[in-house]
């Protein structure tokens, strides 16, 4: 890959709860425009509080976090983030639910209306477009939640284990549509996962966490060529990688324990 | 199917009819001087046709006082629940006081009420304000601070300020703990503006309310029209609860999880 200028960048990142409980020890890392990170490792590795020092949800205790040249705080529209629940507003119907982060930034109704209706089209949901969340399936609700994080174009998709919640087969469809979807806009993703398999079929890059603080154990590089279909998850190159993540993470877990 | 929707109806009903045979076995067992004490169930509702103008028209004023302090209740509680959702600080300066409110005897502050607002429909609405009131603040501002926290980090996600996500996320949010407020607030509306009637209550012009029309019935030891005084007010309760739960049916079916239709 040729060296481009980097996207993301964090040094020496450090997250502290109260006074002496360190939950992230010095992170660093770069990450160029269009790659698709994901972010693997034992529970209470600070996978989560780092997905959310990104997005500027939680406040940087030490260290240098910058996207694009900017502090997120400074970032507008540039970033999105999908939480684990597709934290939609029940009482919305779906293309209120998209609709709502163009709302709240002020973006006319005429405007509003369309990219409503292209991002809906994304994800496949256009004729729920006036179905209540609580009408859908988990899967179709994770949909709208893609299709509301997508609605502001973003340059940066923050996703905290968004499909952990899902039956393989749907996980294993949103995540083809996922790529699909990356394919078509080409922002650049952190992806916080539980589940290797997701991780290695999405991901360029794997980031592997220790916890007790939180560090970067491993930083594995996943060259199978994009576009990922669904047979890729059948090719021996696949279950390789993945039995490999899958080692260095469990070595990453008996040191913890 | 008919029957399956008529079944909920008969248990009842049952205990209607056996409760109206306990009204008469009463009266059967009771020493005879005592029995005017007792009207029989038929004289009450004797007494429902004998006296439907003076019912009728102390029910509807009892309506429009129940309703003028309860509609005020409502939306001066909603902006004190907003005031007070937007810091700890101001509910713990104001609480203590809500609750002063609430346990203030009503009754014995009436005379001064009269005295304030003057006698009839303001102190009878002002004291079903008063008793509708700390329902409605208290269900609303809880609604308003216990939104679900992802959501407000979402909010704060899309750098939505405090108005917006007010009124986009803690309002809507609220409305089915308002309604819970509503609701309690709505069934207590008629009962205050009865009481409100009974103690500051004003015969003037025809403006008495049921209030007014039980203490000129006890004074004349009517009792059966006493009773379907009561039976009145107790209507009346059931139209307020009534309303509210419909209201409340339309505003939260289509999305709230206590309309959602579960399998018994």
């Amino acid at each position: 890959m040729e060296p481009s200028p980097p996207f993301v960048r964090l040094q020496a990142l450090r997250k502290k709860f109260g006074a002496d409980s360190l939950v992230i020890d010095g992170i660093d890392l770069t990450v160029a425009p269009g790659e698709f990170v994901a972010v693997i490792g034992p529970s209470g590795c600070g996978k989560s509080t780092l997905l959310k020092m990104i997005a500027g949800l939680s406040p940087v205790s030490s260290g240098q976090l910058s996207i694009a040249g900017q502090s997120p705080d400074a970032l507008d529209s540039e970033l999105a983030y999908v939480f684990q629940e597709p934290t939609l507003l029940p009482w919305l119907n779906v293309s209120a639910n998209v609709e709502l982060p163009l709302r709240l930034r002020g973006i006319p109704a005429e405007s509003r209306a369309k990219t409503v209706t292209r991002c809906l089209a994304q994800v496949r949901l256009r004729e729920k477009a006036t179905a209540f969340p609580r009408q859908l399936s988990g899967g179709q609700q994770m949909r709208v939640s893609l299709a509301r994080a997508l609605s502001l174009s973003p340059r940066l998709l923050l996703l905290d284990e968004p499909f952990g919640a899902l039956d393989e087969m749907t996980r294993n469809h949103l995540n083809e549509e996922l790529l699909r979807l990356r394919e078509e806009a080409g922002w650049t993703a952190f992806f916080v996962t539980h589940s290797v398999a997701e991780a290695v079929f999405l991901a360029n890059r794997i980031v592997i966490m220790s916890a007790n603080p939180g560090r970067i154990a491993h930083l594995v590089e996943i060259e199978i060529p994009y576009p990922r279909r669904p047979e890729t998850r059948e090719d021996p190159s696949f279950q390789q990688r993945v039995a490999h993540v899958t080692q260095l993470l469990r070595s990453v877990e008996s040191k913890a324990a | 199917m008919l029957s399956a929707r008529l079944k909920p109806l008969w248990p009842p009903l049952l205990t209607g009819v056996a409760f109206i045979g306990l009204w008469y076995l009463a009266r059967e067992i009771i020493a005879p001087e005592r029995k005017f004490m007792l009207p029989s169930p038929h004289a009450v509702w004797i007494a429902f046709g004998e006296h439907h103008e003076a019912l009728l028209s102390a029910s509807f004023n009892t309506v429009i006082g129940a309703l003028v302090g309860f509609f005020a209740a409502t939306l001066i509680a909603s902006l004190l629940a907003i005031t007070l959702s937007l810091s700890g600080l101001i509910r713990a300066a104001l609480y203590p006081y809500l609750m002063m409110l609430q346990m203030m005897p009503i009754i014995v502050i009436s005379p001064i009420l009269v005295l304030w607002v003057g006698a009839g429909l303001p102190s009878v609405a002002t004291i079903t304000f008063l008793i509708s009131f700390f329902p409605l603040v208290v269900n609303t501002t809880q609604g308003l601070i216990s939104t679900d926290r992802k959501l407000v980090e979402l909010f704060t996600m899309y750098r939505a300020d405090r108005w917006q996500e007010l009124r986009y996320l803690r309002i809507p949010a609220a409305l089915p703990y308002f309604f819970t407020g509503l609701r309690i607030a709505g069934v207590l509306a008629p009962i205050g503006a009865i009481v409100g009637d009974f103690s500051a209550g004003n015969s003037a012009g025809n403006g008495g309310g049921l209030g007014f029309l039980a203490l000129i019935y006890s004074a004349r030891f009517k009792m059966d029209a006493l009773f379907a005084t009561v039976l009145s007010g107790c209507a009346l309760g059931f139209l307020f609860a009534g309303a509210i739960a419909l209201i409340s049916r339309l505003s939260l079916s289509h999305w709230h999880e206590s309309y959602e239709k579960v399998d018994r």
